[in-house]
């Protein structure tokens, strides 16, 4: 019986409805938060997840009062990241979710497919493909940016936000050997051995930082590091930034310890990308926070790079690179151009023309994305408007059939 | 009828050219500005726009000037210029820190001269605070624009020559004599010889004078003149005039600008027009054939306004068809019609002229938009009233057509509304799809709102609202709104993969993206609601009016939260008539909600007004 109740609710229309006004308040609110928040803590907390909690909402009701003129105080990223998580709306995950089942339930409950309703039919199919297609995508696409300088090459591309604490072994002058540990794993007192023949322990980790030489600091306290660039600067935290045109630069305090004891307490951060040398054993290492690097078996290198403004303006007018491809493995070799709405596909990966260095007019930065699912959206769009447009017909002729009679 | 086609003549018709300066022809001379070729006449019009916020000067002993004449009185005679009221000042603390009459509101240079130390000590300050435009207060905005006011005032007047130049013929001639001893006397100097120290003055105080003109001019209005030159090869006279100190010399076109400029100040008409004659024979000599068309044809543009008779006409169809609704004379209905069709023509042929002059499809920007859902919003009206000839497709045209004009015209008050697409909008494929998708469905979400709107107005505070009149609106609603999921969804979509062929990313929850997806949502809420047959008439009649709420927040709100990529500008004066928009449809809402006991039309038979009062 309450079975029976629950499955005539899942197809209802009346839930459509409902779900439908739900989006359409999360999109608006998800919106207004994407101020206070920035752009990828606002998609975080409203539409990659199953509930909104209080904080991101209290950020988001603020921005909409702002905008009416009442004043009230906004909310600032940390302290929403900082809050106790308590759901108090949908989120983004949930409510496409729900929106799927109840499609699905409807179609396979109440609606016969009849020639007057292939139109709606096929829009629902096409808005199936859709969701399930942004689903993959969120869990599947991975982004990522090459910084290239003109005749620099690379065989790796680096993430936008995400950083990693990288190892390298460079003994071997060939060839480096890399241990890369994600920022997800720093967490203050975590202890990773991985393949190391030494443990790491992470003492502090500030997700953004600036440093500052220790002779300014007021306190005249022994800084934490004994080695390194940590003998000279200290890190302090600062709050995330929420600007899009800035990322978090993270620092971190750790120590390394082999079986014999403490090898020394360092201070590594993304602001020394390049990092700081230590020997144990007789091998080399560079320890080095960077952005994650993404390797891939070929190689970018650019040969030119060009970007042109209007006469008398500061309006960008076409900005293109000049690459070249090189893949040992396949042998190819060949150059290529990349420019605005012109990207290059290859090996699963496409590489666009995303912007410029602000400091380097020599430099170009590509945008590198995976995404497999990239195709789904394109073939859902195309059932969906096939639909809206028979189903447009179909009205039309009738419309005009009972204005003759 | 008669009186509408004998308007749009006159307007087509190209005035006599009165005797003394040729103004207009000095209006179709091309320049470069803004990465665009564009006559002088739209520098003068958008510069005046910009700071006076009107098209034209308002003279003090009655009637008015054509901004060109205006721009020539700047480029040759600054002093007398200075005494113009340009400047247009409204915040009270403003006026009294720069010492003018609280009476006014339109303020000379002269009139603040004085003072303007303060204003730059003001500017100074909210530069190095780094206050952002969202933060400022009302009177930081009102100095700041100000600010940038005259900056933009000292660059045109230094455009064709100094501010303070007397007679520029002679002073080119004095240059061109200086320049062979002074840069000998500058090379000595250089390398640390002996040097001629009167020839070095000499020049020197050309070159300073030149060097300000350089980096202020405003128009790029010097032609290379070289045989293969490229379209950008344009430099201020400043500029162009440093360059000859560097081995060339002095241009055919500065000293025909010289010739005008004097000629203008002592007032040789004969001069002035011989010069300008003169200056278009070699821009034609040099194969800037293209430039002095698109000078010539933008000119008309501006000056037959097509969008500013378009918005009056439509306010006549409005009246004549609100009239046959109220008086069953169906000769006004048929005039309301005819006029309509016309009136849309014009506002086509308008957009069309836009869009061969930019090269471009018909929105490039918020203003171009504003004219591009006028134009979508009375095309449906026009098919509606086709389909059922009852007056309610003509009003919707007019209101449309007519309120969107007003919004356009009030968007280009920022000056030039013809400017270069940044490198990732450049691109006429998508934005002649994807932006017109988006843009259309906008327009037909706002029409389904108004006919609504018309079906709660009219149930509710008349009678005339029958139920056959319920029924062929709420029809129109619904099939509107059809047309308006499938626009605003396939726009989205066409949005979406224009991303992800750009950046690899076909949604990115961008702000103006949430609005297009808003529209799509809200669209659909209503189909369901209609087709799960959930709620009544009125009640659906109060979802389609608040579809404009939606859009209106999706066309302009995102503009105002200040992120995002499509976030062209902070607009601080729309906000507030946008909420008042708000406002407005949030009543009719509530009427449409209210029971039908408390409308005029739609109640039932048995409900009298006794029971009506005490309900």
């Amino acid at each position: 019986m309450l079975l029976k109740r629950l499955i005539r609710i899942l197809c209802s229309l009346q839930l459509t409805m409902v779900l439908l006004a739900l989006s359409l308040i999360l999109v608006f609110l998800g919106t207004m938060a994407q101020e206070p928040l920035g752009l990828y803590i606002a998609q975080a907390r409203f539409f990659h997840s199953s509930f909104v909690d209080a904080a991101s909402m209290l950020a988001a009701l603020k921005k909409a009062a702002q905008l009416l003129n009442i004043y009230v105080t906004p909310m600032q990223a940390d302290e929403v990241l900082s809050a106790r998580w308590i759901p108090v709306f949908p989120g983004g995950y949930f409510l496409g979710g729900a929106l799927l089942l109840n499609l699905l339930a409807a179609h396979w409950q109440r609606f016969v497919f009849t020639r007057k309703k292939a139109g709606i039919f096929l829009t629902h199919v096409g808005l199936i493909i859709l969701l399930l297609g942004q689903l993959f995508t969120d869990q599947l696409a991975r982004e990522s940016g090459i910084h290239l300088t003109e005749g620099e090459t690379k065989s790796y591309s680096e993430s936008d936000r995400r950083s990693e604490l990288a190892v390298i072994d460079v003994t071997d002058a060939a060839k480096d050997r890399v241990v890369a540990i994600p920022d997800n794993l720093l967490v203050e007192g975590a202890t990773l051995a991985d393949s190391l023949p030494f443990s790491i322990r992470v003492a502090k980790y500030y997700e953004h930082s600036h440093l500052t030489n220790r002779a300014d600091l007021a306190s005249s306290s022994a800084g934490f590091a004994n080695q390194g660039f940590g003998l000279q600067v200290e890190a302090l935290p600062l709050p995330k930034v929420t600007d899009m045109d800035f990322r978090d630069v993270p620092s971190a305090y750790i120590e390394l310890s082999g079986p014999e004891g403490s090898l020394g307490r360092w201070l590594v951060s993304g602001h020394l990308e390049r990092g700081q040398s230590l020997s144990y054993k007789g091998r080399s290492y560079r320890l080095a926070l960077r952005l994650q690097r993404h390797y891939y078996p070929f190689s970018l290198t650019l040969l030119k790079f060009s970007h042109d403004k209007y006469r008398g303006t500061d309006t960008p007018r076409n900005f293109s690179s000049d690459v070249r491809l090189q893949n040992p493995s396949t042998r190819e070799d060949r150059e290529i151009r990349i420019y605005m709405n012109n990207p290059l596909r290859y090996a699963g990966l496409t590489f666009y023309q995303a912007s410029f260095d602000k400091r380097d007019d020599r430099a170009t930065i590509l945008q590198v994305v995976r995404n497999p699912s990239w195709l789904a959206p394109y073939i859902a769009c195309g059932v969906v408007a096939l639909g809206l447009v028979i189903q447009f017909l179909i009205h039309l002729v009738a419309f005009l059939g009972r204005r003759k009679a | 009828m008669a009186v509408a086609l004998l308007t749009i003549a006159y307007c087509l018709v190209p005035a006599a050219s009165k005797s003394g300066f040729d103004a207009e022809g000095f209006g179709r001379l091309p320049v470069l500005l803004n990465g665009r070729t564009q006559p002088l006449d739209s520098v003068a019009r958008n510069s005046l726009l910009i700071l006076r916020g009107k098209q034209t000067l308002a003279l003090e002993k009655g009637g008015s000037m054509p901004a060109i004449r205006w721009l020539m009185e700047v480029f040759f005679d600054g002093s007398k210029a200075d005494s113009r009221t340009i400047f247009r000042i409204d915040h009270p603390e403003l006026r009294g820190m720069l010492g003018v009459s609280d009476e006014e509101k339109y303020f000379s240079m002269a009139q603040f001269q004085p003072k303007l130390q303060s204003l730059l000590k003001e500017t100074q300050r909210i530069e190095s605070e780094q206050i952002k435009p969202e933060a400022q207060s009302p009177f930081e905005k009102a100095v700041m624009r100000l600010n940038n006011n005259v900056i933009l005032y000292r660059r045109l007047k230094n455009s064709m020559q100094h501010e303070e130049t007397r007679d520029f013929e002679a002073d080119l001639a004095a240059y061109q004599t200086a320049i062979a001893p002074g840069v000998k006397a500058i090379q000595a100097r250089e390398g640390g010889q002996e040097f001629d120290q009167k020839a070095f003055d000499r020049i020197l105080d050309h070159l300073q004078r030149y060097d300000m003109m350089a980096r202020f001019g405003y128009t790029l209005a010097v032609p290379s003149g070289s045989p293969n030159h490229v379209r950008d090869d344009w430099t201020t006279v400043g500029a162009a005039l440093m360059e000859a100190a560097r081995g060339g010399s002095i241009g055919t076109p500065i000293s025909l600008f010289a010739r005008m400029a004097d000629a203008y100040r002592s007032d040789k008409v004969e001069v002035f027009n011989a010069a300008l004659t003169e200056y278009g024979g070699w821009l034609a000599e040099h194969r800037y054939v293209p430039e002095l068309a698109k000078g010539r044809s933008e000119h008309y543009f501006n000056r037959i306004e097509a969008f500013y008779v378009t918005a009056v006409f439509y306010v006549f169809v409005f009246i004549l068809a609100c009239a046959s609704w109220f008086n069953n004379v169906p000769a006004l209905s048929r005039a309301a019609w005819q006029l309509l069709i016309l009136t849309w023509i014009a506002h086509t042929a308008g957009l069309i002229y836009r869009m061969i002059l930019e090269g471009r499809p018909p929105v490039t920007n918020l203003y171009s938009s504003a004219v591009f859902i006028g134009w979508g919003i009375a095309g449906l009206g026009i098919l509606l009233e086709r389909i059922h000839s009852n007056a309610i497709g003509s009003v919707l045209a007019a209101i449309g057509g007519g309120s969107t004009l007003v919004v356009a015209h009030h968007l280009a008050m920022d000056g030039d509304t013809m400017e270069m697409m940044r490198a990732v909008l450049d691109t006429n494929f998508w934005l002649s799809t994807h932006v017109v998708a988006v843009t259309l469905g906008y327009a037909a979400t706002f029409a389904a709102g108004f006919l609504a709107l018309l079906y709660v107005l009219r149930g509710f505070f008349t009678t005339s609202l029958s139920t056959d009149m319920a029924k062929s609106l709420s029809r129109m609603v619904y099939g509107v709104i059809c047309f308006a999921t499938l626009l605003s969804f396939t726009g989205t979509v066409l949005g979406g993969i224009w991303a992800d062929q750009s950046w690899g990313r076909f949604w990115g929850w961008d702000p103006k993206e949430n609005g297009a997806l808003m529209i799509v949502l809200w669209n659909a809420f209503f189909l369901h609601a209609r087709w799960g047959k959930v709620c009544s008439e009125k009640t659906l009649m109060a979802i389609a009016v608040f579809g404009n709420v939606i859009t209106a927040f999706s066309w302009f709100g995102v503009n105002m939260l200040g992120i995002g990529l499509h976030s062209y500008g902070f607009m601080g004066a729309a906000f507030s008539w946008l909420i008042a928009f708000d406002i407005s449809q949030l009543i009719v809402v509530g009427l449409a909600l209210l029971p039908v006991a408390y409308w005029k039309s739609l109640r039932p038979p048995q409900a009298t007004p006794m029971k009506a009062t005490s309900a």
